[in-house]
Order: C-alpha cells, then sequence, then structure tokens
C-alpha cells in the first residue's frame, strides 16, 4: 500500500495564518507588519507567500525589527510558509 | 584643463545616477569633436587619412595605460564594458579548457559576468557577507578545485560600492594556477586597479566617457586565446571597427578623471557619509554595503514596507534621478541578486550615486526630500 503522504511534512502550528499568496513585495512584509502584534510575546505567525523576494525580505524585516526568523517550509501547493516568532 | 569642481553644462541637477552612466566629461567632449573631423579612416590602411586614425587610436591606447598604470599593448579598445567581459573573462576561459570549465564567480558579479560565464563555462557561485564581500574561505577552497579555469572577481560592486578583497583572491588563485579576471566596469578611473589580474575590463561611460567604448587589459603574457570569431584589425584581441574617436575621447577622460580623483573622491566621500547618516536616521531604513572600504560616488539604502518603483517616481517627481534594485523596477520582477546574496531587504532600495559635479545644495535637496516621499508612500498603506 502506498502512503498519499509521502513526502510530506506537516505544517508547524502557528498562532496566526496570513495567506500572502499571489502579492507582490512590498506587500507580504506590510501584512507581516500589521498583524504580527496580535499574536503574544513568543507567539508563532505563519507568512505564506508566492512572492520570491521574501525569503530575503521576511528575514530582513527580522533583523530590522528585532524579531525571530524561524525558518521555511513548503506549502503544499508550492507556496513558501515563512515562520516569524514575535519577540517583542 | 577643466574646473573639477563646476557644473557639466547640460547635466540636469539632481542626477544622482552616476554609477548607471556618468555625463560626458568636458575633457571627452572637447576631444571628441576634434576627434570626429580627423579620426574617419580606417587605422590599418597605408594612407594619411588611415595613418591619421591610426595615430588617434595608439594615442588612446598610451593614454589609457598611462592613466590605468599599465603597458599600452595590454590594452584592447571594445564595442562595450560588457563585450570588453566576456572578451576577458571568456578568453582566459578559452586558453585553459585543458585545465577544466569552473569559473568560480563571486554572487554579486554583474549580469554581464554571470551570462558570460553560464554560455562559456560552468559557474560556481561564491557567498558574500552581508556586506556583500566575497567570502575568502569559500574562494580559495573553490579556486584549488580541480578542473577550475578562472577565477570571476569585481573589482567592487556596482550596486552597493563594496570594494572587493581582489588582491587576496588573486593571491589563493594564483596558489593553485588559476587566472583572474576582474569586472572592474564600477571603479575604473574612480579608484586604483587592484592587485593580481590577469585580465581586467571596464566601461567608459560609467567614468564619464562616451558609451560604446569598452576597455580590456590583459597583462602580458597571460595565455589568452579570443573567444570568438577572429578578426583583421590593429589589435588581435578586438573584433570590428574601432571606433577611434570614440576611444580618444575615452581616454581624455579617464585622464581627466584619474588627474582629479583624489580632490573628487574625497569630496564625493564626505557627501555620501552625509548621505549614509541621513537616510539611516529615517525609520526602518537600512544603509547597505561597507561603511568605509567601498566606491567614493555610490550608497545603497532600504527602506521598508516601500515599493520601489513608487520611490523611484516619487523622488524623480522630485526632480532627483536614482536606481533601484527593487523586483518591481526589472524587467524581470526579480529582486536583485546582490541585495539577496547579502541577505539585506530587497524591496524599498534606491541607489544614490554622484557624479563629479553633484554639489552639496544637490544632495542636501535629496536629502530633504526623501523622508517626505518615503513617508508619503507608508502613509498611503497604512504603516
Amino acid at each position: 500500500m502506498t502512503d498519499d503522504r509521502a513526502g510530506e511534512v506537516a505544517a508547524t502550528p502557528a498562532d496566526l495564518e496570513l495567506d500572502c499568496r499571489g502579492m507582490l513585495c512590498p506587500l507580504p512584509v506590510i501584512e507581516l507588519a500589521r498583524h504580527h502584534t496580535e499574536v503574544a510575546v513568543g507567539g508563532l505567525v505563519a507568512l505564506v507567500t508566492t512572492d520570491v523576494a521574501a525569503a530575503t525580505d521576511v528575514p530582513a524585516w527580522c533583523r530590522m525589527r528585532d524579531q525571530e526568523y524561524a525558518g521555511a517550509e513548503a506549502a503544499p501547493d508550492g507556496a513558501v510558509r515563512h515562520l516569524v516568532r514575535r519577540l517583542s | 584643463m577643466s574646473n573639477a569642481s563646476g557644473a557639466s553644462a547640460g547635466t540636469p541637477s539632481g542626477y544622482l545616477d552616476a554609477a548607471s552612466s556618468e555625463p560626458l566629461h568636458p575633457a571627452a567632449r572637447d576631444v571628441l569633436s576634434a576627434a570626429l573631423e580627423r579620426g574617419y579612416a580606417d587605422p590599418r590602411r597605408l594612407h594619411g587619412p588611415g595613418r591619421d586614425a591610426r595615430l588617434l587610436l595608439d594615442n588612446a591606447r598610451a593614454v589609457v595605460a598611462e592613466a590605468l598604470g599599465v603597458r599600452a599593448d595590454e590594452v584592447t579598445f571594445t564595442s562595450s564594458g560588457t563585450e570588453a567581459v566576456h572578451r576577458g573573462l571568456l578568453g582566459l576561459a578559452r586558453a585553459r579548457e585543458r585545465a577544466g570549465r569552473r569559473l568560480p564567480h563571486s554572487a554579486v558579479e554583474h549580469s554581464a559576468v554571470l551570462h558570460a560565464a553560464r554560455w562559456g563555462g560552468d559557474p560556481v557561485e561564491l557567498p558574500v557577507d552581508r556586506r556583500g564581500r566575497v567570502r575568502m574561505a569559500a574562494l580559495a577552497e573553490e579556486v584549488a578545485a580541480p578542473g577550475t579555469a578562472v577565477l570571476a572577481l569585481q573589482s567592487a560592486n556596482h550596486e552597493v560600492g563594496t570594494v572587493q578583497p581582489v588582491a587576496e583572491a588573486a593571491a589563493a588563485a594564483s596558489a593553485s594556477g588559476v587566472p583572474v579576471f576582474v569586472d572592474a566596469c564600477a571603479s575604473m578611473g574612480r579608484l586604483p586597479l587592484p592587485e593580481g589580474w590577469d585580465a581586467v575590463a571596464g566601461s567608459a561611460h560609467k567614468w564619464g566617457g562616451p558609451a560604446g567604448v569598452g576597455v580590456l587589459v590583459v597583462r602580458k603574457g597571460t595565455w589568452w586565446v579570443n573567444p570568438f570569431p577572429g578578426d583583421d584589425r590593429v589589435d588581435e584581441r578586438a573584433g570590428g571597427f574601432e571606433n577611434v574617436p570614440a576611444a580618444l575621447a575615452a581616454a581624455a577622460a579617464l585622464r581627466a578623471v584619474v588627474a582629479e580623483r583624489d580632490g573628487v573622491g574625497a569630496r564625493q566621500r564626505a557627501l555620501v557619509d552625509r548621505v549614509r547618516a541621513a537616510a539611516a536616521a529615517v525609520a526602518d531604513v537600512e544603509v547597505v554595503g561597507d561603511p568605509i572600504d567601498r566606491l567614493p560616488h555610490l550608497v545603497t539604502f532600504s527602506c521598508l514596507y516601500v515599493d520601489g518603483e513608487a520611490l523611484v517616481t516619487g523622488l524623480d517627481r522630485r526632480g532627483f534621478g536614482v536606481a533601484s534594485g527593487s523586483a518591481c523596477t526589472s524587467s524581470t520582477l526579480t529582486p536583485s541578486r546582490v541585495l539577496e546574496a547579502m541577505g539585506v531587504l530587497t524591496h524599498g532600495n534606491v541607489r544614490v550615486s554622484l557624479t563629479r559635479s553633484t554639489s552639496e545644495a544637490e544632495v542636501d535637496g535629496f536629502l530633504a526630500a526623501l523622508p517626505d516621499v518615503v513617508g508619503d508612500l507608508r502613509a498611503e498603506v497604512g504603516l
């Protein structure tokens, strides 16, 4: 029997999911800035993007705003799910 | 001799994009009109006008050689900086066919280098640090790897201004017998050539010469094989009929730029420091590139939450012409590979580059407009 979920990795649970598919830079980062304070300090925000610039801009935003970039994972449709932990 | 601090006639104030193209230097303008009268003939012909053209071409070569501190027979004029890059890198690679096809290059090279490397070999990307400087440990490892043909490393980065450690890189490459190609298009005339190159390329319109002239210098004794169909010109490394008047004008501009670079460079560095401080003082703006070891005339910063195209347009509306490495300002809608490789913000990016006559008042005007333009764009998105 084949496993339907072969190769699929379970998404890391996040406290807030921001679907930014189809948005071009700088919109995904603007969404992140607008909404990340909706989670408690220590909480995790997932930003799902199709914009190639987000791979550079989300970690750069975290560095500039003193937040933690907690990595990226692939969404099932090929979009990238960036994880950001609120530190302040 | 022209006045180094005098504004060039015809350059609108607020043009802050010299790194894309420097306005024609007054020394080039005078030479160009005279040479257009005299330099029309084929420099290979044995008649009077041919000898005249040959004289002008040889003179251009000698002037460029002197300005760069190289031998005249090492200098070739090409039809652009891109062609000089292609001939320089690919000619070294062709001569190294038996050694292999690997072409390590920094991740922040100009696209002319990247396209040439893909066309003529197997490119190997070398990482850079946050300031855009190539990581020497990775470079040393890759140049020593078997099958390496040529190392390509720019003299200084065209987008963020960071100077590359060419001499150190060349020492590593030379230990493995790997020749070094240096793309010096961003720095030629503005900074002395670094040590250690085997071939180097420059572009006249970036130092105030006319467009359509590139310079390729191949070190005497370096093994270089024409990567393109040959030609029967004065110079074996060249292809096509030389643009003699433009080459002479480019040479005159280079000589003038080198003669005045200490003064102009010091003035530009002071203005760039002012831009760096003022841009960094705007909220959520990051100035990128090395703060000290850098090109004198160029500074780059990125503004959070701002669309690069809107920023360029907003500044243009206020009379300031700048470039941007943001995705929305590129034809491919991909962000600047330079900013990406450095890991710095790619959106809201602005590159300011000063011409030799950019005044303090122009820079102050730009710095007064910047916070307003950024603030207006952020207000539009509620930030």
